[in-house]
């Protein structure tokens, strides 16, 4: 298709290769290393490792319903709203995301805590009598994502919203539509592919995502991330860590895969 | 503001009353007010920023106005939201809905009016056979040539029977010859189906082959109302005089019954009843020289360009006026330089 240079992109292909693809591949090989796959048979074989994988599979797919559930709204009020608004939308929306997500989980910990400003408030304003358990559990590491990952859903959809030619709405108005059937007939399809590039970025952000479910779910909630750590630093079991770790990469890649495709024959309709 | 015979007939189908919309300071619309006939296709013709555009947003129902009333059919419809107005629209660049096929696009009215699947099918394929598309139904807009696009825009725009049709510079986007064709075919459906129409558009020759009547605009008001051959024969002021073809226009007083007096000096005889001592507009259109003419101008040619049918001729005369004059290309093209005389008598110049 091209016949421009590449070497401009052959500095950073070189800091990927040595820093990036060289230890990814070398930690692999732990995996292998004794020769067997036994630690993969370990991996896919025993109930409680799938168990943690349907788990973080679980997740994933909930984080980005919530997300999506959450950003579309967001996302299309941002790209439809007086460029005032849509400034302000981009700060509540990007402010987060150039804060450390270490200490936004923490402070989450801060909100969702028993003794938390949440619960405080609760139970303050009689609403319950009883500190609900938000924290070290499902529920906990299902906020704490959702909140992390927005962003990654707001932005394509805002920027699939933003492609729409204003005139095509009016157009599907004038002609009769009321708003709920210009939003069903009209901005849903022609947003989809913005609805699919952040639901895909956000699962596949999900599936390895460690700092959050570490955190909020306080050891109680098992997501393959923290499972590979679990194996690193406590077990020092590195060969199954790096097994899981294979896995995991394969089933991002597989998720990867897909997408493209469906993006592919999208742009290709 | 003249009003012109096409006014009073039949009965006004849409009446827009003392319509004003500012954004900010500026002033879109300084309350016009204008109405349509039934079947009438009246064009709205003004340079950008005129309030045209405007105009029409508030007739579909995008823009409301800050004061004034838009009537449809006897009903007062400011106040309702576009959805429920019952117009048919024509936008600038179409409008179609990308991802819904030429059907699909067609059928949306219909579907908004929980019209029936057979009916639907029945009057889509009608529609579609009248801006000639029969199958082309399952094609998407992307599919097909501009004026394919536009001519689906049209069906999907008359489908549903609106009581009104309003199209908002529809043929822009397309060259020259594809715009002629596709005007005479919008006169000529138009006519057909009896619609009241209203065509927004800045190209005064578009203006003049559309309409029964046109309704020039600038600065947000209405500068005249009027049929065609009156718009171009007698406009009502400076502005229509200079925006609808190309014109010479002086000023001067009556000095006497049929006399002006232009500040050079120089005497004009007009036909005119303007009372004396009147301060008056003269407009002379470049084609309505002729040798021996009345009213002799001479002048020495500055630049003559040949076009076909007519020279082009720009005069510097004597007094410092210039002058455009058009003859008919019969011979050799004059030369710059060349002095040269020629006349315009009193019924051809138009005094305002």
């Amino acid at each position: 298709m091209t016949t421009r240079a590449a070497w401009p992109a052959l500095p950073a292909l070189i800091l990927l290769l040595v820093f990036f693809l060289f230890p990814v591949v070398r930690m692999l090989g732990f995996s292998v290393e004794a020769g067997t796959l036994d630690w993969y048979a370990k991996a896919l074989g025993e109930g409680l490792y799938l168990r943690v994988f349907w788990n973080t599979f679980e997740i994933a797919l909930l984080v980005t319903l919530f997300c999506l559930l959450l950003g579309y709204p967001l996302g299309f009020l941002m790209a439809t709203t007086t460029p005032g608004w849509a400034t302000f939308g981009f700060i509540c929306v990007l402010l987060p995301l150039w804060t450390s997500v270490l200490v936004r989980t923490y402070a989450w910990m801060v909100l969702l805590g028993r003794n938390g400003v949440l619960n405080r408030t609760l139970m303050e304003s009689g609403l319950t009598t009883d500190p609900l358990p938000l924290l070290h559990n499902f529920t906990g590491v299902l906020i704490g994502m959702v909140h992390v990952l927005l962003p990654y859903m707001v932005l394509p959809i805002y920027g699939a919203v933003r492609r729409v030619d204003p005139a095509i709405p009016a157009a599907a108005a004038g002609l009769g539509a009321s708003s709920a059937r210009i939003f069903w007939r009209i901005y849903l399809p022609l947003t989809l592919n913005g609805i699919f590039a952040g639901s895909v970025l956000v699962f596949v952000l999900s599936l390895g995502f460690f700092i959050t479910p570490a955190l909020l779910g306080g050891g109680r909630v098992m997501m393959i991330a923290v499972l590979i750590e679990q194996q690193v630093r406590e077990t020092l079991n590195w060969p199954f860590a790096a097994a899981l770790s294979a896995v995991l990469l394969v089933f991002t890649f597989a998720v990867y895969a897909v997408a493209q495709r469906f993006t592919q024959s999208e742009a290709t309709r | 503001m003249r009003t012109g015979k096409g006014a009073g007939e039949g009965s006004a189908e849409l009446l827009i009353e003392g319509v004003a919309k500012r954004f900010g300071d500026v002033v879109a619309l300084d309350h016009v007010s204008l109405q349509v006939a039934q079947g009438e296709l009246l064009t709205i013709l003004g340079p950008s920023g005129s309030g045209k555009t405007t105009l029409l947003k508030v007739v579909a129902g995008f823009e409301t106005p800050d004061a004034g009333r838009v009537t449809v059919g006897g009903a007062n419809i400011t106040a309702l939201p576009p959805a429920k107005r019952d117009i048919g629209m024509v936008f600038q660049n179409y409008a179609l809905f990308p991802h819904l096929s030429v059907k699909a696009n067609v059928a949306f009215p219909l579907e908004m009016r929980n019209v029936g699947r057979a009916e639907i099918d029945r009057r889509v394929g009608e529609a579609l056979a009248m801006v000639e598309l029969a199958g082309y139904e399952a094609r998407l807009p992307k599919q097909l040539s501009g004026g394919q696009q536009q001519r689906v825009a049209l069906a999907r725009a008359i489908v549903f029977n609106p009581r009104l049709l309003l199209l908002d510079e529809p043929f822009g986007a397309l060259d020259r010859k594809l715009r002629e064709t596709m005007q005479l075919e919008v006169r000529r459906l138009q006519r057909r189906l009896g619609l009241t129409t209203i065509f927004i558009t800045h190209d005064q020759e578009e203006a003049l082959v559309l309409s029964d009547r046109i309704a020039v605009m600038n600065k947000g008001a209405i500068q005249q109302i009027a049929t065609t051959t009156e718009i171009y024969e007698r406009p009502a002021n400076d502005f229509v005089a200079d925006f609808v073809g190309e014109s010479n226009i002086l000023h001067g007083t009556m000095s006497a019954p049929g006399l002006v007096a232009l500040p050079d000096g120089r005497k004009l005889m007009v036909d005119s009843e303007a009372a004396p001592g009147a301060k008056v507009g003269v407009l002379m259109r470049p084609e309505r020289f002729a040798p021996g003419g009345i009213n002799e101008f001479t002048g020495e040619i500055v630049e003559a360009v040949y076009l076909g049918t007519t020279f082009k001729l720009r005069l510097a005369c004597e007094g410092g006026q210039e002058l455009l004059v058009r003859q008919p290309a019969r011979g050799p093209l004059p030369a710059a330089g060349t002095t040269i005389t020629v006349g315009i008598d009193p019924e051809a110049i138009h005094v305002f």
